[in-house]
């Protein structure tokens, strides 16, 4: 697990964001009919960064986080259909959705850890996809829900064909999404959770109330979960019921591990391989992909990365992180 | 009535199946604390075996049966000697994610093989001919599953309590390094019981085969049905194991029968209270 | 005998099946006081310390802490009441930087630990302060670094300092030259010489010099109950106590 962002200087923080605005001007200018691939990327990278919060930073393994997904997508294409269809209003409806079905499920999936927890979150996830499955006329069951069709982007470009719209909106969702996570992950609520994650009795010991705690961090997660879903029913004007199965969960949890967990970074990175795999070994097998993604797998397990990292940060941190000095004979 | 009948057997068949596949996962995760995700493929392996040994090679099927389970035994004695034993100590993360990508690799390497088609197991005369037991006729592959899931069960529990192996293995899921200290050949053991329960799941893939249709993907296809049992079960439980699999197993086939547009939700929820009910395993007590 | 102890034990009874841990332990700690509890192996003490913290629940009996009835609080409450505890095996979060630890435990005192928008390190204060304590125990240029990379006692060192942080009314410590290398033992007492005089301390330990100059008074816990209580010295001849610790290596 990566620690938390605490002691870089402002300035390098912001590396990465150039990073990935540069790599998005990139796709933009120069693989121009890549771009509704590349909106599915950034998509997908929300969900697994809120995926992040959960397993990354509070070291919950979770298989059901599709609930959320899921539960933002229904909702924003329900909203679309019989409401409205702007886009912004849509993702908070999504984030909402999310937000609730976490807080729900919280209450009853955090009394327990481990293994239990783990099949605990599958079945409130299956429990759903069911549900979702029945109501079909509501969600359409087996065919999925489609039909609605998406306002202009505040007000001012409408999708198009092209993905063009659809790409720098979901860049832009993407990377707001980005920095309000580390935001709330760099505060003392972040650290917090960080803390539980590292050794539960010491936070209980400290008086904190652990499962009051990572209730608020699983709603939080639930939040950018239901913005990823609604993005993703709003950009492919489509929900099925596969947002809310478990083969998503997995993937996602494999994106994030592949990418390294618990610095959000990572996640995105993590998505645009495994999904960039996926896309182009897809097109020779629709197996193909899963032998590489299995040795990746394989080799990202045997392989350590931790000591790589261990090793890094304290490089950086003895280029002088720290910006308070420590004041002597203070009383 | 006759639809409650076809219910309780269709059920226990399930259940049985369920079972005969789950229970290895049951004890290597009670043994060796270790979580196979790749478990799956066993069940897979021991199936597309048997169906290439008796549809493509003409094997008698009892023969392909056998081969098929002895194979898949071997496999994962193999496998563990060889990948899983140096994965004990790590994480859980680590071991999900390790299986899941061997499971990957299993699935691309079938589909390599054999490709995406369905693979049949052509069942012979003897055994796809209704019985007559008086009160009933039943499919006679149902009556081969019912009873190798009792002599598995009945097996088993002789194993267990009237065998050194059994002691051997009892003491090793209590307590490993105390067994390791009392000269019980903890890795022997380790080995045995996993190559035991990847051929036992090789043996379900193959009784199940009509339920449960052999294809590359079958391995994650049904993960969360082998997690469900073994979970609700409790690791390490045999007993528990076959109680939640029957139970299990009846209600999705009523769900099935009875509201079959709800799908499998009966399913999830009944597992999701029976967890909560139970963290530690259906017939164990919590402390 | 001041009249309003700031932990006080009634009769706490505590068994597991037919186990009896702990039979009918009454105690009280005043402000300031120091009390050393000791005894055999297996004597109950830190079932003791668990009943006191809400770890685990008693079968009878009551734990009042500055006037109140703690018995039904969970663990989380007791400490925000004032009740702060050290392990006796180190339990720090072995990744996370000292520094940030000992400020964690400050945002928990503090209530800030539900603000999830400014960034950690804008809480100056809170740094300050958490640099304070580190510095009082010697420890302030370790600030940046992980419990991994630091020697047992100063671990040991570090869960004092997390103690201190959330400001206590009552300090419980669970052995703290438990495991801690003889090299490191002076760091140790030194720093259980920086606690604040006001604190109400009860001290488990087998470490009899350390018990015997540390305690005010001492509390002789065998078989889960009181066996003797009184001034180190009144312990230190007692018959019975002796009785129960022969064999024992103190």
């Amino acid at each position: 697990m990566q620690l938390i962002h605490h002691s870089h200087q402002p300035w390098r923080q912001a590396i990465p964001y150039v990073l990935w605005v540069a790599l998005a001007v990139v796709v933009y200018v120069f693989f121009p009919d890549q771009l509704p691939l590349g909106a599915r990327i950034a998509c997908m990278a929300i969900f697994v960064m809120s995926l992040d919060l959960v397993v990354g930073y509070a070291g919950l393994a979770t298989l059901g986080h599709c609930a959320m997904y899921g539960a933002g997508a229904y909702a924003a294409g329900l909203w679309a259909t019989h409401v409205s269809g702007d886009p912004l209003v849509g993702l908070l409806v999504g984030a909402v959705a999310g937000a609730l079905v976490a807080a729900l499920s919280g209450l009853f999936l955090l009394r327990f850890q481990g293994l239990t927890f783990l099949m605990l979150t599958i079945a409130v996830s299956q429990i759903l996809e069911n549900l979702a499955s029945k109501m079909r006329h509501w969600t359409g069951g087996d065919d999925g829900l489609s039909g609605f069709s998406m306002g202009k982007v505040l007000g001012l470009a409408s999708f198009d064909l092209s993905g063009r719209v659809a790409f720098v909106y979901a860049v832009v969702v993407m990377l707001l999404s980005l920095w309000l996570m580390r935001r709330i992950m760099g505060s003392p609520f972040g650290l917090a959770c960080v803390g539980i994650h590292e050794n539960r009795l010491r936070m209980a010991a400290l008086g904190s109330s652990v499962t009051a705690h990572l209730q608020r961090i699983y709603i939080v997660a639930g939040f950018f979960a239901g913005v990823a879903g609604a993005l993703s029913a709003q950009i492919n004007q489509i929900v099925g019921l596969d947002t809310l199965g478990f083969d998503l969960s997995a993937e996602a949890l494999v994106m994030l591990v592949l990418g390294g967990a618990g610095h959000l970074h990572g996640a995105i990175a993590g998505t645009l391989v495994f999904m960039g795999i996926h896309h182009v070994a897809s097109a020779i097998n629709p197996y193909h992909w899963l032998f590489i993604i299995g040795a990746l797998l394989v080799a990202v397990v045997l392989l350590p990365r931790e000591r790589w990292s261990l090793a890094w940060r304290a490089r950086l941190a003895s280029l002088g992180a720290a910006r308070v000095h420590p004041s002597r004979g203070v009383p | 009535m006759q639809l409650l009948a076809n219910i309780a057997i269709d059920g226990l068949a399930y259940g049985m199946v369920l079972f005969i596949i789950s229970v290895g996962l049951s004890v290597t995760l009670g043994l060796m604390r270790f979580i196979n995700l790749a478990h799956g493929a066993f069940a897979m392996l021991g199936g597309y075996v048997c169906a290439w040994l008796v549809r493509l090679n003409d094997w008698p099927f009892v023969w392909g049966l056998i081969a098929a389970v002895l194979v898949t035994g071997v496999v994962g004695a193999l496998l563990e000697v060889l990948v899983l034993r140096r994965l004990y100590r790590s994480g859980e993360l680590q071991q999900v994610l390790f299986t899941i990508g061997l499971t990957f690799l299993m699935i691309a390497t079938v589909n390599l093989l054999w490709g995406p088609e369905v693979q049949l197991i052509p069942l012979p005369v003897w055994l796809s001919a209704p019985v007559d037991l008086g009160f009933r006729t039943l499919p006679a592959q149902r009556l081969l599953v019912l009873g190798v899931g009792v002599l598995v069960v009945m097996l088993s529990a002789w194993v267990m309590h009237f065998t050194r192996f059994g002691i051997w293995l009892r003491a090793a899921v209590d307590n490993t390094s105390t067994a390791s200290t009392l000269g019980i050949a903890v890795e022997r053991v380790q080995v045995l019981a996993f190559a035991v329960g990847a051929g036992l799941a090789g043996l379900g893939g193959i009784l199940g085969a009509e339920l449960m249709p052999l294809e590359p993907y079958y391995p994650i296809k049904y993960l969360v049905l082998v997690l469900v049992v073994v979970s609700v079960g409790g690791m390490g439980q045999i007993t528990g194991s076959l109680a939640a699999a029957l139970a299990l197993g009846i209600i999705e086939t009523a769900s099935k029968y009875l509201a079959s547009d709800w799908g499998s939700m009966f399913f999830f929820v009944a597992m999701a209270l029976l967890l909560a009910w139970r963290p530690e395993g259906l017939l164990v007590r919590r402390a | 005998m001041n009249p309003s102890p700031v932990l006080d034990i009634r009769g706490l009874c505590k068994s597991f099946g037919g186990l009896h841990v702990t039979r009918n332990v009454s105690m009280q700690l005043n402000a300031g006081e120091r009390v050393g509890l000791i005894g055999p192996n297996g004597a109950g003490k830190t079932t003791l310390i668990n009943l006191i913290t809400g770890v685990l629940a008693p079968n009878t009996g009551s734990v009042w802490m500055l006037g109140q009835d703690i018995s039904h609080l969970p663990q989380d409450q007791r400490v925000r009441l004032g009740l702060a505890r050290t392990f006796q095996i180190t339990q720090l979060a072995p990744r996370l930087p000292i520094g940030l630890q000992v400020e964690l435990a400050i945002h928990q005192r503090l209530g800030s630990v539900h603000h999830m928008w400014a960034a950690v390190s804008s809480f100056t204060p809170v740094r300050e302060e958490a640099l304070h304590i580190l510095h009082t125990l010697g420890l302030a240029d370790l600030a940046q670094q992980a419990p991994v990379s630091l020697a047992y006692g100063q671990q040991r060192l570090v869960e004092m300092a997390i103690a201190m942080a959330l400001q206590p009314q009552v300090l419980l410590l669970d052995e703290p030259m438990a495991g801690v290398p003889t090299a490191e033992r002076q760091v140790v007492l030194q720093a259980l010489d920086t606690l604040p005089k006001d604190l109400a301390i009860l001290m488990i330990e087998h470490d009899m010099d350390l018990v015997f100059s540390f305690a005010h008074r001492m509390v002789v816990l065998a078989e889960g109950e009181v066996l003797a209580q009184g001034a180190p010295a009144f312990i230190r001849q007692h018959a019975a106590v002796r009785t129960a610790y022969l064999g024992e290596v103190g």
